[in-house]
């Protein structure tokens, strides 16, 4: 059992979050858990936040692994969703009949245009030595420019029949396709992350570069294969959010979605400065940012509030979860047993202690 | 590798120095390239003193931001702060009671409640600042939104004449296309701008907080260590943050003369690029406050250029992309040669959490 808390104990603040979220939402109203189903598929609040969530859980995943090589952030994942998307959308619009063959080839594409930005960044980062965030800056002031581009004047419809059952459903599974897709994705890092060291390189890389270098990793290749990660991972996002939304709107699409997913990666109990990580963590935090957002229009506070109250929810969250309140706590916490431990052993001793007690519980 | 030898001799420059002089030498060079490329426009001074007439907002963020990152922190909010005190500035102005006096106190107020706020969960809290100072741009960006929605225009007489009032240099000008001469003119915020920039640069300088800020954000633990009490000059730092996002704040209704949602929105960006363009380093510790006003013209410069040049609106964005890709790169060149004898890999103290939360952290309790 306390093995079983000490491996989980990273994870104590993401759910812990989301126990409060879920508690709150029942108090609003007993019918949370209620799952529907509309034309074979599931729908309610559950359903919809995972459908929701989908691309900010991909790019959380990403966005982890960057962190913990290179103690820094992205801040360009939507700009280059954006692009991969943009690419993905102009080879279907092209072909003159969609196929799944034609879809496969796109996001194969729009993958390849991933790593290249992933690559574009890795380079500023491992090689030239730039900080992630100001490497990333550059793709943020200027991707959404390259995507129109890509894309011409107008934001495109996509307005085939299989793009539709991507973003919604596929008729005869009972389940929103976004949400399989992102859960085949999980599978698929969980896999790598199973069957390879990269774990084990990034965080060293994270803690001491120096020290992994010298211990025959080379820091710039692993720095450089987890932004040509994270660029896969926009690729993926973009993919989803395009086909979510059926149209790719090259100023609007997944804005402002690093601040999210730098969030999701903090709530989950990973430390913004590298090393060790907790994918899982990242996941849940990615879920519960999600929750959060759909509990605060479920509360129907008035829309120009909602902000409002998502800050105070982070700050109350971070400053619970700060090193000098926990330290606090848990000295108090000791202080408490060590009263206690004193006490139960007072008991059975002398007499004169057990008056002090009597006194202080009558206090 | 001679240059190094030659600079490595007692009179090596600092850090600060030398990205600072690169920022100014690039600005220079690339205010020559304009006015050799498009001479109509870029000769005239009314050109030049337009970059600080309708960019002093972004110049005093910046100036406040670069303390901020000098310190080994990062401020993202003060964009949105900057909106808000301009509608909580215009809603107070298109009221019965509002006044001069009472927008500026309210601006400032504003401006030092955030700094305060975020200062102390960062510094005494030991949270991580992209945290803190995020959550403060939604704050803000909420209140913004729930003060009021619509865009006011301020009409209050008062305010209208200092929306107005111009400074006239009499003495320079330029005739315009009819041959009348127009003498140049300096709206206030540029003077704000220049004194406030004095002001902080001195203090930054000379003083012993401004001393402080460079060792804090250049090794926090060798700093306490020194005896300088790091929390509180951390704390200082987002305080005088918030205060100059209060007072761009101001200048910005000052200069615009209207209250609106989009006001300032995505300043943040723009602030750190200029802090960063101008050799104040993410890491902290280095930087110079007077590279913060070159780091803003030289953006501002790029996207002047852009226009006069014709590019398409759409794809400004894009070649000013490509101009901080070449300032990023040979930032990190010229100083990758400077240091090509030692490697060192510092990890910037605002991404850091304290050990104890790295114990808290990773299961090891």
């Amino acid at each position: 059992m306390s093995k079983l808390i000490k491996n989980f104990s990273h994870l104590f603040l993401p759910i812990s979050v989301m126990t409060l979220l879920i508690i709150i939402n029942l108090i609003k109203g007993a019918d949370y858990f209620r799952i529907t189903m509309v034309n074979g598929a599931f729908y309610g609040n559950i359903p919809n936040i995972f459908f929701g969530a989908s691309e900010l859980v991909i790019l959380s995943i990403g966005m982890t692994l960057v962190t913990a090589a290179s103690r820094g952030q992205d801040i360009s994942i939507g700009e280059s969703a954006t692009i991969t998307s943009a690419i993905f959308v102009l080879f279907v619009l092209q072909a003159n009949e969609v196929t799944v063959l034609t879809i496969v080839a796109a996001f194969l594409l729009s993958c390849v245009a991933g790593l290249a930005l992933g690559a574009f960044n890795g380079t500023l980062v491992s090689v030239f030595k730039v900080q992630p965030m100001v490497a990333s800056l550059i793709l943020f002031t200027g991707g959404r420019s390259i995507a129109f581009m890509i894309d011409g004047k107008l934001s495109p419809i996509l307005a085939n029949d299989i793009s539709n059952k991507i973003g919604t459903v596929i008729p005869g599974v009972p389940i929103q396709t976004p949400i399989i897709l992102t859960v085949v994705f999980i599978v698929f890092v969980a896999v790598l992350f199973r069957t390879t060291n990269l774990r084990l390189y990034v965080e060293t890389v994270g803690i001491n570069p120096n020290a992994a270098r010298l211990n025959g990793i080379n820091p710039k290749k692993i720095i450089f294969l987890t932004f040509l990660i994270m660029g896969v991972c926009t690729a993926v996002a973009g993919f989803i959010a395009v086909n979510k939304a059926g149209r790719h709107d090259s100023v609007n699409l997944l804005k402002l979605i690093m601040m999210d997913a730098i969030l999701a990666v903090a709530i989950g109990g990973n430390s913004l400065s590298g090393g060790k990580f907790s994918i899982t963590g990242s996941i849940i935090g990615a879920y519960t940012i999600e929750m959060l957002n759909r509990t605060l229009l479920r509360l129907e506070i008035d829309p120009a509030m909602i902000k409002v109250f998502k800050a105070i929810f982070i700050i109350i969250l971070m400053v619970v979860a700060s090193p000098v309140v926990r330290l606090f706590l848990r000295k108090s916490l000791d202080r408490v047993r060590a009263w206690r431990s004193t006490a139960s052993q007072s008991v059975g001793n002398s007499k004169t202690p057990n008056t002090n007690i009597t006194d202080m519980k009558e206090e | 590798m001679t240059t190094v030898n030659v600079i490595k001799p007692k009179a090596r420059l600092s850090n600060s120095n030398i990205l600072f002089l690169i920022a100014a030498v690039i600005f220079v060079l690339m205010y020559i390239f304009a006015i050799i490329t498009f001479p109509a426009s870029f000769m005239q001074f009314q050109t030049f003193f337009d970059l600080f007439n309708l960019n002093a907002p972004l110049i005093i963020m910046t100036l406040g931001l670069s303390i901020v990152m000098i310190g080994g922190g990062i401020d993202i909010s003060v964009g949105s702060v900057c909106g808000l005190v301009t509608m909580a500035c215009a809603v107070y102005l298109e009221h019965k009671m509002g006044s001069i006096g009472g927008a500026i106190l309210i601006a400032l107020g504003i401006g030092i409640v955030f700094g305060i706020l975020q200062g102390y969960l960062i510094a005494y809290l030991e949270i991580q600042p992209f945290i803190i100072t995020l959550s403060g741009l939604f704050l803000a960006q909420g209140l913004l939104t729930t003060l009021h929605k619509d865009p006011i225009n301020v009409t209050m007489p008062a305010f209208v004449n200092l929306r107005d009032f111009d400074i006239v240099i009499a003495w320079l000008g330029a005739k315009n296309r009819l041959g009348v001469f127009i003498p140049c003119e300096i709206k206030p915020g540029t003077i704000i701008v220049v004194i406030l920039l004095v002001i902080l640069a001195s203090l930054m300088k000379w003083s012993r907080f401004g001393r402080n800020v460079y060792a804090v954000g250049g090794n926090s633990n060798s700093a306490m260590m020194l005896g300088i009490n790091v929390k509180r000059t951390v704390f200082i730092t987002y305080v005088m943050s918030g205060l100059t996002a209060g007072i761009a704040g101001f200048v910005y209704i000052m200069t615009t003369g209207a209250g609106n949602v989009g006001n300032a929105s995505g300043a943040e960006m723009k602030a750190i690029a200029s802090a960063i363009i101008g050799g104040t380093l993410l890491n902290g510790g280095v930087g110079n406050l007077l590279g913060a006003p070159i780091g803003t013209l030289t953006l501002l410069v790029i996207n002047e250029l852009i226009r006069a040049a014709g590019v398409q609106s759409n794809f400004q964005a894009m070649v000013s992309g490509l101009m901080l890709y070449f300032f990023i790169v040979l930032q990190s060149l010229i100083m990758s040669l400077r240091d090509r004898t030692r490697i060192r890999f510092t990890l910037p103290p605002w991404l850091r959490l304290s050990e104890k939360a790295k114990s808290g952290n990773h299961r090891e309790t």
